[in-house]
């Protein structure tokens, strides 16, 4: 099985296991505050880490190319509270003139 | 409420084709891309998983990332566990479609009682679902014929979509400090630990600073 495979099945083997065991333990088992909190930040901190692992690098190198200016972009419209696909769109299309014409 | 929940399917279902572009320009296939969509079927994990793989980085890398992201789809199940009261066949079912959209419809019609919470959960569970498949399919089908995603900016949507999906939680001083930090340490942690690693070791951040209230 090719590694694309693994993670593809993997992954979603784990997650329907979390979404399961949500209705099979006590719902006491993780009301704790504290784990509340700290898993309030999971979200932020990974997808975070995502945007710029996948704005600046390339196979573990940094690199600053057309992808930079496609998330500034995108920041700057969901800043103006445009809707997803348009925020998505905007990215492209500056991620993909600056690729094609600069 | 069929109408909130159509309101809530159709949009984010429609997000489904950027994931479904997204994971064949990071090297998918179209079956894979389909499979996560129907398998995993939670978009933060899914586009993780693809994000971690387009970058390098290991299947254990890619499935621990989008396992992380999955924890708070188990917190909704207990929520919603003693409303929907669930078992057998059911309780597959329900499962798989407690996600974000789920079960934000569903506590949002708390005040007109349970039946009317679970009626939001399962219309807005399986229209994502369906919404959410059939546009992963042709988001995959159509990077599929375009060849070089970057002239296409498919390189850019991707962190484009991390940044949408993070930017609704980025409600308070605390939340954006997480998050500047957590961008700066993925990156400074990229060249040292290679890709994938320096994602998971932002929790690090979430743990201190989940770990005392404020």
């Amino acid at each position: 099985m090719t590694e694309l495979w693994i993670a593809t099945l993997g992954a979603s083997a784990i997650c329907f296991l979390l979404k399961f065991l949500g209705y099979s333990l006590p719902e006491s088992t993780l009301n704790n505050p504290r784990i509340q909190r700290i898993n309030n930040f999971v979200p932020i901190v990974l997808l975070s880490a995502l945007v710029s692992v996948q704005t600046l690098t390339i196979e573990s190198k940094i690199i600053v190319d057309q992808r930079l200016a496609g998330v500034l972009v995108a920041a700057i419209a969901l800043k103006m509270r445009v809707s997803f696909p348009l925020m998505m769109i905007s990215a492209a299309l500056t991620s993909a003139l600056v690729y094609n014409f600069i | 409420m069929l109408r909130d929940s159509l309101s809530v399917a159709i949009p984010v279902g429609s997000y489904g084709a950027a994931f479904g572009a997204a994971a064949v320009a990071g090297g998918f296939s179209v079956l894979q891309a389909c499979a996560l969509s129907l398998l995993l079927f939670s978009g933060a994990s899914q586009f993780a998983v693809v994000g971690v793989m387009a970058g390098g980085g290991s299947a254990l890398s890619a499935i621990t990332t989008g396992a992380l992201l999955g924890i708070r789809n188990g917190l909704y199940g207990m929520r919603m566990a003693p409303i929907l009261n669930l078992s057998g066949i059911r309780k597959l079912i329900g499962a798989q479609i407690t996600i974000d959209e789920s079960t934000g419809v569903a506590i949002s019609q708390e005040s007109r009682g349970e039946g009317a919470m679970r009626y939001g959960f399962f219309a807005t569970g399986v229209g994502v679902f369906l919404f959410w498949n059939l546009f992963t399919l042709i988001g995959a089908l159509g990077a599929n014929s375009i060849g070089d995603p970057s002239s296409w900016g498919l390189d850019a949507a991707v962190p484009a979509a991390f940044l949408g999906l993070v930017w609704p939680r980025l409600v308070d001083k605390k939340a954006r400090m997480a998050a500047l930090l957590s961008l700066t340490l993925a990156l400074a942690l990229t060249p040292i630990l290679g890709a994938g690693l320096p994602i998971i070791a932002t929790v690090l951040i979430a743990l201190v600073l989940g770990w005392k209230a404020s």
